[in-house]
């Protein structure tokens, strides 16, 4: 008999494995996944985007010679005490309660000996980072955690949030096991609840109170401290037009793949817009508004290089700021703990369930034994290691796009791979003159 | 006593004249006059000193206070005392939303009516309204004492933490997880002091409140209380 050649057992592109195992899993356990980390899709980023060099037309600055400026200011236009950074990569606002207190300290001490600041986050300030970061962002949130006028005022800068862009639209979320007595009390929560932030500011809604929020806090801190305002990635023209007349300093824009101690998977992975289409609408509305350079724009959402920092600045913006990657140097997900990550079900590199705090490597976590392991002297100096890199890379860049600061970097000097990203980023497809949406043929 | 015509000298001069009085302990009696419905007055003061404000004020009166007692010898905007760590702010006529909100410790007193969101969030302030509340109140509080001489409006409590309501009248609804509480003697000798230090004891009793408090079923997800949220 005549074998025939069988069909080979093929998989649905739609209902591939892992959404069979996602749906398995919901049906057992009848809630959703949540977890921390960025969106892991592939979406249109940075990576799609090259920068052109020097030619006959641009001449390039010598590489360790010629002066390539980092510096930045940023809360020019109202603060009395502006601050001035020497790189342009921030550390973005991450919870105590979220981490550890030694991992806060670590982010202060990294920030500062790169010259940098850093930022609380939902859960307030604690003494750890106050006392060894330099410059510290108070952030002030939907949940108010902790918020009192003392820490506004040593503070260095007032970071309104209205948005992550994890979750544009979202509070905050820490459940019970990473409520320690010393989170449960500078929340003024009960220990061990699983405590969801709110979403929403309890004392205004809208652009119009948010201008008389901005002059409440600008009158309690006597107009010293410059105010930014953070949104998430969803309508970025308007929002940044709306905070620039709102008052902010600054405007700190989160795309949807910036990284969060804990949401649902739903939400990192389906709502809000990828940075790299973010910034050219936010840069546009200052533009429009008169504004660029005079309010500041400091963007974040899987800013990992210093090519990333390159880009996001030529795209227009002042400052980055980097969540995963900070974690990440400091030694998050470290092959290290490859056993533990398995004892867990994970593995590292894919270790996401920050929530739960058993984190092996002693970062996001509330317990005693994990956090002791991590040290937060040597994680400072990784960390500023790691951010005077991605400093010396973009000066790399720079200097070969002919440019004696990171700000003078622009749009002229990039190109995209793909059609996606030159709509987005509003810059030509490469080796045509073609930016889909903006102008005719090639 | 200090005389301060806002409507002269604008609100920068009032609040950096406030500020400066931290660690001061002479000019401890102040007035402001025209006030007209102005933002952020006497906002981050931290000083044991006491504020008359003649008239209305806009958003944010009082806000973060320290110490200092404050009287509103008219009606507050929104947000009035909001974020309060301590002192006592005293409000003649009505207060609009989110009277207290965030509030982390200090005493509020609306001796009119308060809209809604009164006390939401609030983390420890204690608040007396001798008139009533609107809807949403005390939504998400986390802890301090909430006292209403006269009724609360919808979803009173809503998601409410380990924050004391006490009211006098009727309550339209009660939000997900608050219900209403057993009144003990300790309930009834806290309320009697509130009413006292709230410029009430005349005008109720301790005993004629009923308690609502957190039924606590929110702290922990369940999938069979999703319906409530
Ligand atoms: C562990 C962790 C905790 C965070 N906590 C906060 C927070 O408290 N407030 C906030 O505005 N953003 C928070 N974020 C978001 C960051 O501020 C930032 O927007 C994001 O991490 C930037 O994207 P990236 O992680 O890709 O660099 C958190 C992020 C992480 C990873």
């Amino acid at each position: 008999m005549t074998e025939f050649p069988k069909t080979p057992p093929r998989f649905s592109a739609t209902f591939t494995p892992a959404v069979n195992a996602e749906i398995r899993r919901a049906a057992a356990t009848g809630i959703y996944d949540i977890r921390g980390g960025g969106t892991k899709r592939h979406l249109p980023h940075f990576d799609d985007l090259l920068f052109l060099g020097a030619s006959i037309s641009r001449y390039p600055l010598e590489g360790y010679r010629e002066k390539c400026a980092t510096d930045v200011w940023l809360g020019t236009r109202f603060a009395k005490k502006p601050i001035h950074l020497d790189i342009p990569v921030t550390i973005a606002g991450m919870s105590f309660g979220a981490l550890s207190g030694p991992a806060k300290e670590a982010l202060g001490r990294g920030a500062t000996a790169a010259g940098t600041s850093t930022t609380t986050g939902d859960g307030g300030m604690t003494e750890e980072e106050r006392g060894h970061s330099r410059t510290l962002v108070y952030q002030y949130l939907p949940s108010r955690y902790g918020m009192n006028p003392d820490d506004l005022r040593r503070c260095d800068a007032i970071e309104i949030v209205v948005g992550q862009g994890a979750k544009p639209g979202g509070g905050g979320m820490l459940l019970g096991q990473k409520i320690s007595d010393r989170v449960a009390n500078m929340r003024n929560l009960p220990k061990g609840i699983d405590q969801r932030s709110a979403c929403r500011h309890p004392d205004w809604t809208g652009p119009d109170d948010l201008e008389i929020k901005i002059l409440e806090l600008r009158e309690i801190t006597d107009w010293e401290k410059p105010i930014y305002v953070k949104v998430g990635g969803a309508r970025p023209y308007y929002d940044t037009a709306l905070a620039v007349k709102a008052g902010a300093d600054v405007v700190v824009l989160d795309g949807m793949q910036g990284g969060t101690a804990a949401t649902q998977d739903v939400f990192i992975e389906h709502v809000g817009m990828p940075i790299l289409a973010c910034i050219p609408q936010a840069v546009k509305a200052l533009q429009d508004l008169g504004m660029h350079r005079k309010v500041q724009l400091i963007v974040s959402g899987g800013i990992r290089s210093g090519a990333d920092v390159a880009k996001a600045m030529a795209l227009g913006a002042d400052a980055v700021a980097i969540g995963t990657a900070a974690l990440i140097a400091l030694g998050d997900n470290d092959p290290q703990w490859e056993e533990e990550y398995q004892k867990l079900g994970t593995t590292a590199g894919a270790y996401d369930d920050w929530h739960e705090g058993r984190d092996p490597a002693g970062i996001t976590t509330q317990d005693p034994e994990l956090s002791a392991r991590f040290d937060p002297v040597l994680g400072g100096r990784r960390l500023s290691n790691f951010l005077k890199v991605m400093t010396l890379e973009a000066q790399t860049i720079a200097r070969a796009c002919g440019k004696n600061h990171l700000h003078n970097l622009e749009p002229e000097d990039l190109c995209s791979l793909s059609i996606e990203a030159a709509a987005m980023a509003g810059v030509p497809l490469a080796g045509t003159s073609w930016i889909p949406g903006r102008n005719g043929g090639f | 006593m200090q005389s301060f015509d806002l409507g002269e000298e604008g609100l920068r001069a009032l609040n950096s004249a406030l500020h400066a009085l931290k660690g001061q302990t002479n000019m401890t009696d102040w007035e402001v006059i025209n006030p007209k419905g102005a933002h952020a007055i006497a906002a981050g003061v931290d000083a044991p000193v006491e504020i008359i404000v003649r008239g209305s004020t806009g958003y944010y009166c009082a806000g973060m206070n320290k110490q200092a007692t404050i009287r509103i010898k008219g009606s507050a905007g929104p947000g009035v005392a909001e974020n309060m760590m301590s002192g006592t702010v005293i409000i003649d006529g009505n207060a609009s939303q989110y009277a207290g909100a965030t509030g982390r410790g200090g005493l509020l007193v609306i001796k009119g009516n308060a809209s809604s969101r009164c006390g939401v969030s609030m983390k420890g302030i204690d608040i007396v309204v001798h008139g009533s509340i609107g809807h949403m109140s005390a939504f998400m509080a986390q802890s301090g004492n909430l006292v209403v001489l006269g009724d609360a409006g919808d979803a009173l409590g809503d998601s409410l933490y380990e924050a004391r309501l006490f009211v006098r009248g009727s309550v339209t609804s009660l939000g997900a997880d608050c219900v209403e509480k057993e009144m003990r003697p300790e309930h009834i000798a806290l309320l009697a002091d509130l009413l006292k230090r709230g410029e009430a004891d005349g005008l109720a009793k301790p005993e004629e409140f009923k308690r609502y408090g957190s039924a606590r079923k929110l702290y922990n997800f369940n999938i069979d209380n999703a319906s409530d949220y």
